[in-house]
């Protein structure tokens, strides 16, 4: 009787879980223009933070222009093509998924939203 | 900001020097350049500007004007607006000699807004380039006290549409940055872009370490001063004809 009791609650809870990854509550984030990121994905998802905070250390104070890892970077490659940039609405790359995890970023209250222009700028 | 303080620091500085030569012998830790190739600013350098006040015109702010645009600011001249340069007039009352100069940071060897940040925000970059990393800046504005020349300002609004390469935001301090996203680059700041293009030549830019530099061949062969030499600050922007 416990056994079943348990298998049922088992395959229960798997259900919830299985249909919480494709709920509506999951973010539908306009990614951008996308395409290869510098880390693969459940890297950049877990870890993308320490990555430009370490970048943003050796740019700003040593003055180590063009790494691997920058902000400018994401915003060029994942601003939305709707509004041209990575905020302002629940779809948008940044916005979104921070609404999402309930975090929130203040790269932006500094740092531009928005993708630099075609010609080149600094890395 | 005594002299036995600098002197002091230097020792330690060649001090700290000499140990990094013991550690790693034959091993380069700074090239000459930062840019995009990935290399940090190098000690070798120092950037500086000379400004020819004989030749700034009057009424002309073209260099204002182009660091607004450059650097996304207001352009306004209230108290509460930044301003990275002004134009400032000097007259001498008793010949009735005038005098247009524009002022800004003077990236200072010693810069004093340095020494009093309490966060480390302020700093010197290895090529002289006095920056506040707004990471770190808590906004408590000592340094716009300590700093002699009133080049810093303090953001009081929220920002919006920032120059990607010019992040600025409420509630920090900032002031020139020798454009420094364009120096890396290889580019001189706009400021002297402006001026040249106007026809009046009255910002030179360049490496004052480097003795082949244009920079440094003027300084050697006409009188140029530092704003408040007193201080004994060693500021990277002189001037001519004052």
């Amino acid at each position: 009787m416990l056994r079943l009791l348990t298998t049922i609650l088992l395959a229960c809870s798997l259900s919830c879980t299985a249909s919480a990854h494709e709920s509506s509550f999951t973010p539908k984030l306009d990614i951008g223009k996308g395409g290869k990121c510098v880390e693969d994905e459940a890297t950049m998802r877990s870890h993308h933070y320490e990555l430009i905070r370490h970048q943003r250390d050796e740019t700003t104070r040593k003055g180590i222009r063009g790494g691997k890892y920058s902000l400018a970077d994401c915003v060029d490659c994942h601003a939305s093509k709707k509004n041209n940039s990575v905020l302002g609405s629940s779809e948008n790359f940044c916005q979104g998924c921070h609404e999402y995890a309930a975090v929130k970023p203040d790269c932006f209250e500094c740092h531009s939203s928005k993708p630099r222009k075609a010609a080149g700028g600094v890395k | 900001m005594s002299e036995i303080n600098n002197d002091r620091r230097q020792f330690m500085g060649k001090a700290l020097a000499m140990a990094g030569i013991a550690i790693a012998p034959g091993v380069m830790l700074y090239d000459v350049k930062a840019g995009n190739d990935g290399k940090p600013a190098s000690s070798k350098v120092r950037w500086g500007m000379l400004i020819d006040s004989n030749q700034c015109k009057e009424g002309c702010d073209d260099c204002v004007t182009a660091c607004s645009t450059e650097n996304g600011l207001s352009g306004g001249k209230k108290s509460t607006d930044s301003q990275w340069i002004r134009k400032v007039e000097l007259k001498d009352m008793r010949s009735g000699r005038s005098l247009n100069l524009p002022m800004m940071c003077q990236h200072c060897e010693q810069p004093p807004c340095v020494d009093v940040c309490p966060t480390q925000a302020s700093f010197k970059r290895a090529d002289g380039i006095v920056l506040v990393d707004k990471h770190r800046c808590i906004g408590c504005r000592y340094c716009m006290m300590a700093c002699p020349y009133k080049a810093r300002s303090f953001v009081h609004e929220e920002l919006h549409d920032q120059n990607p390469e010019v992040p600025r935001g409420k509630g920090t301090v900032e002031s020139c940055t020798l454009c420094v996203h364009r120096v890396d680059r290889g580019e001189s700041p706009a400021c002297m872009e402006a001026c040249a293009k106007a026809g009046h030549n009255a910002i030179l830019f360049g490496d004052l370490n480097d003795p082949e530099s244009e920079i440094s061949k003027r300084i050697r062969t006409v009188a140029t001063s530092q704003i408040r030499a007193d201080l004994g600050l060693n500021p990277g922007i002189r001037y001519q004809g004052m």
